[in-house]
């Protein structure tokens, strides 16, 4: 009875930790100690020049790590940059030393708070469900490419 | 998977609250923006998108929403756009003469025509407000909204701003106050009673 639980417990994890494999390998991407995960841009209205990159920044390091730059395709000039809302007012600020990530920790960038921004961009951003490109630079892992899946707004 | 599944679950959640609590407090909360009294709003005289100046008293028994906001914005304010776009989808027949003006905290770059080609992309019910750098602190004011040039690494800047949709009533008395996240049966809701159209059974 007891070897009967044990291999049912012993299976169940083992089912657990395969049924997670798939969604962990879902559009990832590592550099060093950083998996960057779910890369996407939301889609502008036509006429503006901005837009704004999100993802998830998981740091598996012992050490905590900094994105300090953001380069893309799209955008000569591309920041990092922070949403917050104080009352009713929106305030978006540049992180000019950077997003810290860390150790262990996983960092949202998402709508209405941390974000890639691109600014000024001279032509039209990719349509949704096209993708473009950019790099990320980490101060301890480095710089990689990473790739952004146009969304529609909602 | 699980844990990130549930911690989202948490953040969610505690985003609703938050959310929750900034609808509730958030008109009253900010020190700027006052409480809900019949001198915020109107009347205003500004040039549109549409090429020919908008005067409010012209808007006598048709209800409005205002809205402060600047093209270079990534979220809130496209955000905004796309859930208004929604709700005159929703609103129907009822929001046919309803107008929400788009009043640019930036006008040194959302002339009349970016503001326009903007604007575009959503309801032709959107109509873009371009006050001269002269005319936004008044209009501002008149509105308790706030805005605020924040400069940029590269020598650019973005805008911080008030980021409520405003309502008013057929008189332009403001009657309530749409928050930015705020869960959307409670928009709808004012929305529809802004329109005297009656919620839809549930």
């Amino acid at each position: 009875m007891r070897i009967f639980s044990s291999l049912a417990l012993a299976g169940a994890v083992a089912l657990a930790a395969l049924t997670s494999v798939p969604a962990a390998f879902a559009g990832e991407t590592m550099v060093g100690n950083i998996m960057l995960m779910d890369i996407w841009s939301k889609k502008s209205p036509a006429g503006a020049n901005v837009s704004a990159g999100f993802m998830a920044i998981m740091n598996h390091g012992k050490d905590a790590d900094r994105l300090v730059k953001a380069t893309a395709e799209i955008s000569p000039n591309v920041q990092i940059h922070t949403m917050v809302m104080d009352g009713d007012v929106m305030k978006m600020e540049e992180l000019k030393n950077g997003l810290e990530i860390p150790a262990g920790q996983t960092v949202m960038l998402k709508p209405g708070s941390f974000h890639i921004m691109f600014m000024d961009m001279p032509g039209p951003q990719p349509e949704v469900g096209k993708t473009f490109k950019g790099t990320l630079t980490f101060e301890k892992a480095g710089t990689v490419d990473v790739v952004y899946d146009v969304k529609a707004p909602q | 998977m699980k844990k990130s599944g549930l911690f989202s679950l948490v953040l969610v959640a505690a985003a609703a609250i938050i959310a929750a609590v900034l609808m509730t407090f958030g008109l009253q909360g900010s020190g700027t923006s006052g409480k809900l009294t019949a001198d915020i709003g109107g009347p205003f005289k500004l040039m549109s998108s549409n090429g020919a100046v908008i005067d409010s008293t012209t808007l006598k028994g048709k209800p409005y929403a205002v809205y402060f906001g600047f093209t270079h914005c990534p979220e809130v304010c496209p955000t905004t756009m796309a859930e208004m776009t929604e709700a005159y989808e929703k609103l129907g027949d009822a929001a046919k003469d309803f107008t929400t003006f788009f009043v640019t905290v930036d006008p040194e770059r959302d002339t009349v025509e970016f503001l326009h080609d903007y604007l575009l992309t959503f309801d032709k019910r959107f109509v873009g407000l371009v006050p001269t750098m002269e005319e936004l602190p008044v209009i501002a004011k008149n509105f308790r909204a706030v805005y605020e040039k924040v400069p940029t690494s590269d020598g650019s800047y973005t805008m911080n701003h008030t980021a409520s949709v405003y309502l008013f009533d057929g008189d332009g008395k403001l009657t309530a106050t749409l928050g930015y996240g705020e869960p959307e049966k409670a928009r709808m809701a004012k929305l529809r009673k802004l329109l005297g159209v009656a919620s839809p059974a549930s």
